[in-house]
């Protein structure tokens, strides 16, 4: 990271005319933190008032004018949604494919990564391309298809069938691969020398060095699938088998006056995610970051 | 950082000669069962649905039976079928409205967030939030602050003299706009990210040339800021493309494409033809639409990109 402050030579200013410099520093920290303040207010207010309303009885939600803190607090929101709605059991499912989702799909990505940038091989460079080829291709063009293969398979219906579609990303390999080829190669070269195999070297070497994009791939990937509504939404009919997203949906649609109860389901199924991210946040907006691009 | 020892005197011997075909065969193999377990999920799961879906739209299918080859008969119905039509409208709509608002927050928030300060990686992760929030709960809760009488939105406007604030997402006109706010509140963070990454790569030492050739700081973000972040400009406008044509959840939830077809993209004509009236062959050669005009603007992308790096 750069540092801030730089005094420059260039400007030959007398050390005397400092003071007002520095004044207009503050002057734009002030400005410059007020402006991030409103922004993230701004941001932040559809959460607030969601999790506001969770706590208001059904006809505070919308009363006029505006109430912005629920008086009296209703926690009972809280207890009575896991009675009236089959949440426990969607939280579940949803947890079971968000794990197991995310654990195959960090695995074979980065071992794919490894082939595609440590071993060279001919044809290596167009199969590479078919993958990120394919990530500009919708996934909406290509579900009905999908959806034919998976049923005749006998998989639609299962919990299987979400596992299938989110396992394999070409956007999993490749932010792998990008991170891999910022790993110096004479770190496998020497490894290489020293007897070990290419599997070891992933496993002991390439792996250990990539904490920040195996973070973030396995952030990314619990929250997409956490968050997945159209997979379920096609694949899965029976009630026992839905996902917090598509169960959600059918409890609007069954209580749709039902506001704070609305707000009470919403605010659940954001929390885990929420949790999630905020005690992987620093990799998260890092790795990101630095996985996105490069030149 | 791991250290491994390494005996600079003994430079590694060429490899012999007779043996490099050899190598090259057990370097293919090893690569390949790297690579082998992702590949047959990708291929399974991905190609193939795109090969046979150039077959389908070829064909009338209900999906009991046989799938019947019927020719161009589904794009023949394409040219006259004014729903269709309507979608592909409301799909550009939705582009041109989203990406530009898109690109416009997202880097406008990667600027104002792309200083050292106390407390940055807060207001950082504020602004990624709604990204990674449910789609549902999201459209839920807008919904409800769009609700057209006691909303909090509309309330708001009322009491700032607006006699007659929009009806949102219930009015054909303002449904669209509706959706398009939510999805740039949505969105902008991630882009965000990706700004900040390339502003984050700006050589430090252009500034300082601009500053002392006595560019002021507008100057300084035309001539130095915004070349450097072509290549991240170019990256994000091309998944942001994308991202807009396939649109589909958020509407679903929010407005089901209503009112009336006022919300209807490309995507969820797809789902209907296809997982509500059965009719698959039509549906497919609907996303073999889709298909291409996110192909061609890919590849247009490209080339124009191209064209300004000569």
């Amino acid at each position: 990271m750069a540092t801030v402050t730089l005094d420059r030579p260039s400007t030959n200013a007398p050390q005397l005319r400092k003071d007002p410099k520095q004044g207009r520093r503050i002057v734009a920290r002030v400005v410059l933190y007020a402006a991030m303040i409103v922004a993230a207010a701004a941001i932040m207010l559809p959460f607030f008032w969601m999790v506001t309303s969770s706590l208001k009885t059904n006809n505070q939600v919308f009363s006029v004018p505006i109430q912005w803190l629920p008086d009296p607090v209703v926690w009972g929101n809280y207890l009575d949604i896991w009675a009236k709605a089959d949440m426990l059991n969607w939280v579940k499912n949803t947890l079971i494919l968000s794990v197991s989702v995310t654990f195959l799909q960090v695995l074979t990505g980065s071992f794919a990564a490894y082939g595609f940038s440590k071993v060279r091989f001919p044809g290596r460079d167009v199969l590479f391309l078919t993958y990120v080829g394919t990530i500009a291709v919708p996934w909406q063009a290509y579900m009905i298809p999908q959806f034919i293969m998976l049923s005749k398979a006998g998989l639609s219906n299962t919990l299987w069938s979400i596992l299938a579609l989110q396992t394999f990303s070409a956007f999993g390999v490749f932010l792998m691969k990008q991170y891999y080829e910022s790993i110096p190669e004479e770190l496998s070269e020497a490894a290489r020398i020293d007897g070990l195999s290419e599997y070891s070297i992933w496993r002991k070497i390439v792996l250990p060095l990539s904490g920040p994009a195996v973070a973030t791939l396995t952030l990314l990937t619990f929250v997409n699938t956490w968050n997945d509504y159209l997979g379920p939404l096609i694949y899965l009919r029976d009630r026992d088998i839905w996902t917090i997203q598509i169960g959600l949906k059918s409890f609007v649609s069954q209580y749709n006056a039902e506001y704070a109860l609305i707000m009470t389901g919403s605010v659940i199924s954001v929390l885990p995610i929420a949790l999630i991210f905020m005690l992987g946040q620093r990799y998260f907006v890092q790795g990101i970051a630095t996985s996105g691009l490069k030149g | 950082m791991a250290t491994t020892a390494v005996d600079v005197a003994a430079a590694p011997t060429p490899p012999p000669r007779r043996n490099s075909r050899r190598l090259t065969l057990r370097r293919t193999f090893i690569g390949w069962t790297f690579i082998l377990p992702n590949f047959i999920g990708f291929a399974v799961l991905t190609l193939t649905p795109v090969v046979i879906l150039f077959y389908l739209a070829f064909t009338s299918w209900n999906a009991f039976g046989q799938a019947n080859w019927i020719g161009l008969e589904n794009f023949q119905r394409l040219i006259t079928d004014g729903t269709f039509h309507t979608a592909l409208a409301n799909t550009a709509y939705y582009a041109v409205m989203h990406i530009p608002l898109t690109l416009a927050a997202s880097l406008g928030l990667a600027l104002l967030l792309n200083h050292k300060m106390r407390g940055i990686a807060f207001f950082r992760t504020v602004a990624f939030f709604p990204y990674i929030t449910s789609i549902v709960a999201i459209a839920v809760v807008w919904n409800m602050l769009f609700s057209p009488d006691s909303g909090p939105i509309n309330q708001f406007l009322m009491a700032l003299g607006i006699d007659n604030p929009p009806g949102w997402t219930t009015s054909a006109t303002w449904s669209m706009p509706s959706i398009v706010l939510v999805s740039v509140w949505r969105e902008m963070g991630y882009y965000m990210l990706l700004f900040l990454a390339g502003l984050q790569a700006i050589p430090r030492e252009l500034y300082e040339a601009a500053r002392v050739d006595g560019a002021h700081a507008i100057q300084r973000f035309w001539n130095v800021t915004v070349p450097s972040l072509r290549p991240t400009t170019f990256f994000v406008t091309v998944i942001l493309t994308i991202q807009s044509f396939k649109i589909l959840d958020l509407i679903l939830v929010m407005t089901d494409g209503g009112p009336g077809t006022s919300t209807l993209v490309l995507a969820q004509y797809i789902y209907r033809k296809g997982f509500e009236e059965n009719d698959f062959g039509y549906a497919s050669a609907v996303a073999v639409v889709l298909f291409f005009i996110c192909l061609a603007l890919t590849v247009v992308q490209f080339l124009l990109n191209k064209r300004r790096e000569v």
